[in-house]
């Protein structure tokens, strides 16, 4: 027992760091997903062309970027895995699904955690919203924990995807309802944050222990369905 | 011997004598239905007859949402039986195709319905949105069926996704609930169980439900058994070309 729980943990911790250093190294997300990312932002901007009406939906916008940017990173990161089958081998090695799961969700809240900080810096300056110190701080919770979120049904739809070879495309149909209710308390956190809409810093605390919930359900659930949704 | 390896319909038909004594019931029924709803019914006092829709948006919402929990009952069935039958899989399957397809009609009548009355073809309220996301979420589902290996993976796979849908449903609709809500309150079921309906009305209703439920019933019988079929082809095609691999080597 203790060697099993042992075991799934340092499989984790394996997977993650694993997945972070091929990042690190190859620069990737930096180099191709962020700009996509930027060019998002920018294109918002061309689209609803108001300043005022930009200042107003700043906070959507940014989730709405980062619900993009996760699906191109999810399937980045079982690209990594399915290409020479290394999915299948971590299989037949024996080695504990929940571990895998759980290390690629720890990775993808870290990638996430990037791209939300540029993005809001973007939003700082092309859409013209006000940051304070506290809405600093909401922002940051709000964000690890969106993430969680984000992160477990994405490491779980887009192992399916990856299992399932060559049927990737499946991962925005099944991902995106499924995180809905993360962008709306995302979104509505991040404008009292953003302090737009007449919303007051302490409305935005609310949104986080619901995002705490969410984040606590879906990794349960990914726990337990992961290992069945990637089986051979 | 000379076993052909596909069953043809002709063989083993997907009726049988009690599915096709529904089936003759159902239609009847239905064409009573029609009666009730479009000739021997009233109008509404406020309504008008946009009020006629409802004898078939509200049977359909409630097949579309018996479908999804025949979905998920049938699901973990499969996933915590013993046996992990492939019919309870192809149960699940066939009430889901019905549940989309009964969603998507209530989804256009409810429209339509809204726009002779609330002057709008779409409203953001909670019970709306959440069955849109329903709909997108089982259309999901079924694309998961359809991403092939062989059928107890398909079973496994589309049976945790019917399961997380569960888990996902009330998630979405909370959330929306707290994001807004405008929704008309349900207007038969009261709380202090008093009925607002004409006498006729409310039975066209309710017998549309009864109807509508039979034709589920109906379909989902034969959808099951026609996926029970597509599925023996997949096995008989296997053998089929080994047999003749095999007859070719002779």
């Amino acid at each position: 027992m203790t060697h099993n729980s042992t075991s799934t943990i340092s499989v984790a911790r394996a997977i993650a760091t694993k997945d972070l250093r091929i990042e690190w190294r190859s620069k990737v997300l930096v180099n191709q997903v962020l700009p996509f990312a930027g060019i998002v932002m920018v294109l918002f901007a061309f689209a609803l062309d108001n300043d005022g009406i930009l200042q107003r939906v700043a906070p959507g916008l940014v989730w709405l970027a980062v619900l993009f940017s996760s699906l191109i990173i999810v399937q980045r990161t079982f690209a990594i895995e399915s290409a020479d089958n290394a999915l299948d081998a971590i299989k037949v090695a024996g080695v504990s699904s929940v571990g895998v799961f759980l290390g690629k969700s720890v990775a993808l809240v870290v990638q996430l955690l990037l791209f939300e900080c540029v993005l809001v810096l973007l939003s700082l300056v092309l859409y013209q919203v006000h940051l304070s110190w506290g809405g600093a701080v909401l922002l940051v919770t709000v964000s690890l924990l969106a993430n969680v979120g984000l992160a477990a049904m994405g490491a779980l739809y887009g192992g399916l995807g990856a299992a399932a070879k060559g049927r990737e495309t499946l991962l925005p149909l099944l991902l995106l309802p499924a995180v809905a209710p993360v962008l709306i308390a995302a979104t509505r956190a991040t404008e009292s944050a953003f302090r737009v809409g007449g919303a007051t810093l302490g409305e935005g605390w609310p949104w986080v222990a619901l995002l705490a919930v969410f984040g606590a359900l879906f990794s349960f659930g990914g726990t337990l369905a992961f290992g069945v949704l990637t089986e051979e | 011997m000379n076993i052909h390896p596909f069953p043809s319909p002709v063989d083993t038909p997907t009726g049988t004598r009690a599915s096709r004594g529904l089936g003759i019931v159902v239609f009847l029924s239905m064409v009573l239905l029609t009666l009730l709803g479009l000739v021997l019914t009233d109008e509404d006092v406020v309504q008008g007859s946009t009020v006629r829709l409802m004898y078939i948006h509200v049977p359909a919402a409630w097949v579309a949402y018996l479908a999804f929990i025949v979905t998920a009952i049938a699901s973990a069935m499969y996933m915590w039986g013993k046996q992990h039958s492939l019919t309870f899989d192809r149960i699940a399957g066939a009430s889901a195709e019905v549940g989309v397809i009964f969603m998507g009609l209530s989804l256009v009548t409810g429209s339509l319905w809204g726009r002779l009355t609330w002057g709008t073809y779409w409203q953001w309220d909670p019970r709306l949105t959440t069955t849109a996301f329903l709909f997108v979420t089982y259309v999901g589902y079924l694309a998961v069926r359809d991403l092939g290996g062989s059928h107890q993976q398909r079973a496994k796979r589309s049976g945790v996704v019917a399961l997380l849908a569960v888990l996902e449903i009330p998630l979405v609709h909370f959330s929306v609930v707290l994001w807004r809500s405008l929704h008309q309150k349900a207007s038969v079921l009261q709380p202090n169980g008093n009925v607002t309906m004409d006498g006729l009305m409310l039975f066209t209703l309710l017998f549309g439900v009864a109807v509508f439920t039979l034709l589920f019933v109906w379909m989902v019988l034969h959808r099951q058994r026609v996926l029970t079929l597509a599925d023996a082809i997949d096995d008989g095609g296997l053998e089929a070309a080994l047999q003749e691999r095999r007859n070719e080597a002779n």
